[in-house]
């Protein structure tokens, strides 16, 4: 194009009036004004021309070919990404603990819903759990996105829909659902919002059930839930805090019932915070009292320190150093060493303890696991406490179970392994495969085991057990009874008691550990919270109700009346 | 044509016989369109927000018969008398913009419409045919006449139509008006020099309104990064394209219109695109470029610059608004609030609309007295 505005049409100087010229001149630059105006208007509408062409080029290629690459098909793939569904946990006979549901949540892009008024009033009228006001307020925000309601309900979801509010949005996702409640609440955990396990089974093996895998418990429902009914009936009776139990099978060293009081709802894991989540069983480490003289004649027995028919001067309390070593249910002369259990002399157990002497004696509870946390598959396991330095007082007082804290677990792993022949192996949360008992450690002798089971069945026939004393099933045990510690002292108001019982005695199959924190005794039992009088009864009526669930017939009346007579003889 | 016979001499027939018909005929078609696109896409969108099905209907069908009552009176007037009403347009428009800063209903976060009874008007759109006109009468004195300070004119008018769009804020429209201004200030022979300039002041004006609009920042951006996951609108539009393919799901049998809020307005083209399908987009695309091209021919044999200037910017501001409706319903460009001349609902936008092609058929009926005289 010409620099037209420049150009000059040279008008002709003579024989012309100025007014023809002037005119002239005119028609010169209006002549040369439309050239210009020509030439641009056909450059103008070649531009307008493409412009259209390029718009129907457009539409040629959004609507007959496939958008991979448009923006909708990026917007929709992440929520059909997100369906991998966590596995199912069940129970050993395959009842279901743990499942995942699909799910919706409900968010909106505030900067697409037209009229946020009316969409808070339909929102809040079909979800009434939500306030119109923050509804609105959520509506109002300047962000791109905000989660107005988790986990809606497929009609909820459908309601929503239906209202057609643009802007509105859903998330597919799972929710968590377990659908036996509280039933195993510490062993199952829970997961996040997210979906991820945050604690228990749930966080042990979130990748496996991420992937997909379902995981099956060696937990069986029937007597998880039995376990945990007879425990809570027996927490309330005697007013305690908590308490724990668990069953084990000493062959496998399955766990067929774990529990620990109070509990929570894992389906609404925000609702209780703190204390009840807490997993006594594994977590929590106590002294656990006379329970632990049952390893300290295992190991006087097993080291040959002392026979069943050695015996020890429990006439008068112990003095060393600034302690004082009694005995809660005193003779006052000399006890063989059946009747140190029996009878659960402090000052038996500790004198045994020193002749076997705090090397051997390290060595026996450190090989029945007491003295490293129990090998379970959870996240929450506590470590035992135990003496910074193992001076002669401690080897006496841990002989009866003070001054070392241990978790129940670990006490149940431990008493399973004096019963089962000898064998400590490692425990379990997940169904035992195959046929073979798993790989053990052999911790005593055959003969040594033999004679602790005719000992614990003792103290149930004519010990401080004999409430345990199911009968038929030929019950063994020890209770326990300690002291808890408070700042430092011990509290002889503040109790743990507990019992801890194998059955049945002359084979025996399951470990029954019962636990009752800071239990308060009643008329009924004389005012006494001790291990005897709290624990022992739930236990024998656990062992009942196991024998029923699982099909283990008493061994009634004559046959154990025998059994029992042969015993007294021995012992 | 046997209706009226070329020896009738009465204003009908004269009007008939010098008027450019094929014009016509191509606009009558694109309101016809709107009128069959307005059934298919408004009664959705008026039931969502509780009106009577028909309410958006009603008044469009009512808008686009004064539209043509107003295109044919207009195009009856001379080419004088279009300016004298090109005045008037210009002169009330800008009166009542100013008036709408203080009086103006709000909506959506801009102040664009008087009320008037049952009907909102939006004085802006009536001041782009005027000022078109205006600005191409200042530039063709100016050309004709270096003393006479048409550009001068012509840039104020412009500067103080924009500034008070720029008030409202109306931004879509102020960048229609200037792509006209300059596009008239380039056929009227600006060097080129300054068309570069002002070029560049186009696009810092463009970058400047990014920084200066909060809205206009967030359309731009969500178009320059969609992943950002909204732009609903738009990517519903997309949609619906996509579902609508070659021939289309069939009349009323759209969904896209049920969630789109502005479905019978600015996103009318996705509705045409999903129910009739792409040859039905493509014949709407077609009349609009076949307007705004048969208008380009129609002066480019006119020996009137002012005719030139004028008919091609009334033109370029058709033909603008399209694009930027269509280009942004696809998603080439950043979403503008534009609505799609004679098709999209809106009373102010079909009125003038009429007034702009009213204007320009005046201005290029077959004038026999004057075309070669001189």
């Amino acid at each position: 194009m010409s620099g037209d505005g420049q150009l000059k049409l040279q008008a002709p100087k003579s024989r012309q009036s100025p007014r023809q010229s002037r005119r002239i001149r005119l028609q010169g630059i209006r002549k040369q004004a439309l050239e210009t105006g020509r030439n641009r208007l056909l450059v103008t509408g070649v531009v307008f021309t493409l412009a259209f062409l390029v718009i129907a080029g457009r539409l040629v290629s959004i609507m007959t070919f496939e958008q991979s690459g448009e923006p909708h098909a990026v917007r929709s793939a992440p929520s059909r990404m997100n369906v991998a569904v966590r596995a199912d946990i069940v129970d050993r006979n395959g009842v279901s603990l743990a499942t995942s549901l699909p799910i919706a949540s409900l968010y909106a892009n505030p900067s697409e819903v037209s009229n946020k008024e009316e969409a808070a009033d339909k929102l809040s009228r079909i979800l009434p759990e939500l306030k119109r006001s923050e509804v609105l307020a959520k509506l109002k925000s300047r962000g791109g996105f905000t989660w107005l309601r988790r986990n809606l309900s497929p009609k909820k979801q459908y309601e929503v829909n239906r209202l057609g509010i643009p802007g509105l949005a859903f998330k597919r996702g799972e929710r968590r659902v377990y659908p036996q409640g509280e039933a195993a609440a510490h062993v199952l955990g829970f997961t996040d919002v997210d979906g991820q396990g945050i604690s228990g089974l749930e966080k042990q093996f979130d990748e496996m059930l991420s992937s997909g895998e379902t995981l099956r418990l060696s937990i069986d429902l029937r007597i998880q839930d039995m376990l945990r009914q007879e425990l809570t009936e027996t927490m309330d009776e005697f007013n305690a805090i908590g308490a724990a139990g668990v069953v084990l099978d000493v062959d496998t060293g399955e766990a067929l019932a774990m529990v620990s009081l109070p509990d929570f709802d894992p389906n609404v894991p925000e609702k209780s915070r703190g204390g009840k989540r807490f997993n006594r069983v594994t977590k929590g480490v106590y002294e656990m009292g006379s329970t632990f003289k049952l390893f300290t004649v295992a190991m006087a027995l097993d080291s040959g320190v002392a026979t069943l028919n050695d015996g020890y001067d429990a006439s008068k309390p112990l003095h060393i150093a600034r302690f004082t070593i009694s005995d809660f249910h005193s003779k006052n002369r000399w006890l063989s060493v059946p009747e140190i259990l029996v009878y659960s002399s402090n000052v038996g157990a500790a004198l045994m303890a020193l002749d076997v002497g705090a090397t051997v004696q390290q060595d026996y509870l450190g090989r029945l696991g007491l003295l490293s946390p129990a090998l379970i598959e959870l996240p929450e396991v506590g470590s035992p406490l135990t003496p910074s330095v193992w001076r002669k007082i401690n080897t006496m007082t841990i002989s009866y179970g003070h001054g070392i804290a241990v978790s129940p677990l670990q006490m149940a792993g431990a008493t399973a392994a004096l019963v089962n022949g000898g064998i400590r192996r490692p425990l379990s949360l997940l169904k035992h495969q195959g046929l073979e008992a798993p790989e053990g450690e052999r911790v005593l002798s055959v003969a040594t085991s033999e004679q602790m089971r005719g000992l614990m069945r003792l103290v149930v026939t004519d010990g401080t057990g004999k409430n345990a004393d199911a009968e038929g099933y030929r019950v063994g045990g020890k209770t326990g009874t300690a002291d808890k510690q408070a700042g430092g002292k011990y509290d002889d108001k503040a109790l743990i008691s507990s019992f801890i019982a194998a059955f049945p005695m002359n084979d025996p199959r399951y470990v029954v550990l019962a636990m009752l924190d800071e239990p308060k005794g009643t008329k009924e039992t004389f005012n006494y919270a001790t291990g005897g009088w709290v624990a022992a009864p739930m236990v024998g009526r656990v062992i009942t109700r196991m024998g029923s669930l699982l099909g283990l017939m008493p061994q009634l009346a004559a046959v154990s009346a025998e059994a029992k007579d042969r015993r007294l003889e021995t012992y | 044509m046997s209706i009226m016979a070329r020896t009738d001499t009465s204003l009908v027939s004269q009007w008939w016989w010098t008027v450019d018909r094929w014009m016509l005929a191509s606009l009558a078609a694109i309101a016809a369109i709107g009128a069959v696109l307005i059934l298919a896409a408004s009664p959705a969108v008026a039931e969502r927000i509780g009106y009577d099905s028909f309410y958006f209907v009603h008044r469009q069908f009512i808008f686009l018969a004064l539209a043509f009552v107003l295109v044919f009176g207009v195009s009856l007037l001379s080419t004088r008398d279009i300016r004298r009403l090109a005045i008037v347009c210009y002169g009330a428009a800008i009166a009542l913009m100013a008036l709408t800063l203080y009086i103006g209903v709000e909506s959506n976060g801009a102040a664009r419409w008087i009320r008037l009874g049952v009907f909102s008007l939006q004085p802006s759109e009536f001041a782009k045919p005027g000022f078109v006109v205006l600005a191409a009468w200042m530039f063709t004195e100016r050309r004709l006449d270096e003393r006479f300070p048409g550009y001068a004119v012509a840039t104020v008018l412009f500067a103080l139509l924009t500034s008070l769009l720029l008030l409202q804020p109306d931004v879509g429209m102020a960048i229609v008006v200037s792509a006209v201004w300059g596009v008239q200030f380039f056929l009227a022979g600006l060097p080129l020099v300054l068309v570069m300039a002002i070029a560049l002041v186009f696009l810092g004006g463009a970058v400047g309104a990014y920084f200066a609009f909060d809205h206009v920042q967030t359309r731009i951006d969500r178009f320059l990064d969609p992943s950002g996951g909204e732009g609903y609108q738009v990517t519903r539009a997309l949609e619906a394209f996509h579902e609508g393919g070659l021939v289309g799901r069939g009349p009323g049998e759209g969904q896209v219109k049920l969630v789109l809020p502005d479905a019978h307005a600015d996103f009318i083209l996705a509705v045409a695109g999903e129910e009739f399908g792409l040859i039905a987009s493509l014949i709407i695309v077609a009349l609009f470029a076949f307007v705004v091209l048969r208008g380009f021919v129609r002066v480019l044999k006119n020996d009137d610059l002012f005719i030139l200037l004028a008919v091609a910017g009334l033109m370029a501001q058709f033909g603008f608004q399209a694009i930027i409706n269509m280009a942004s319903t696809i998603n080439l460009i950043p979403p503008k609030g534009m609505t799609l001349p004679l098709i999209s609902y809106g009373g102010s936008s079909a009125l003038a609309t009429a007034i702009s092609m009213g204007m320009a058929l005046a201005l290029t009926r077959d004038r026999p007295g004057q075309v070669g005289t001189r």
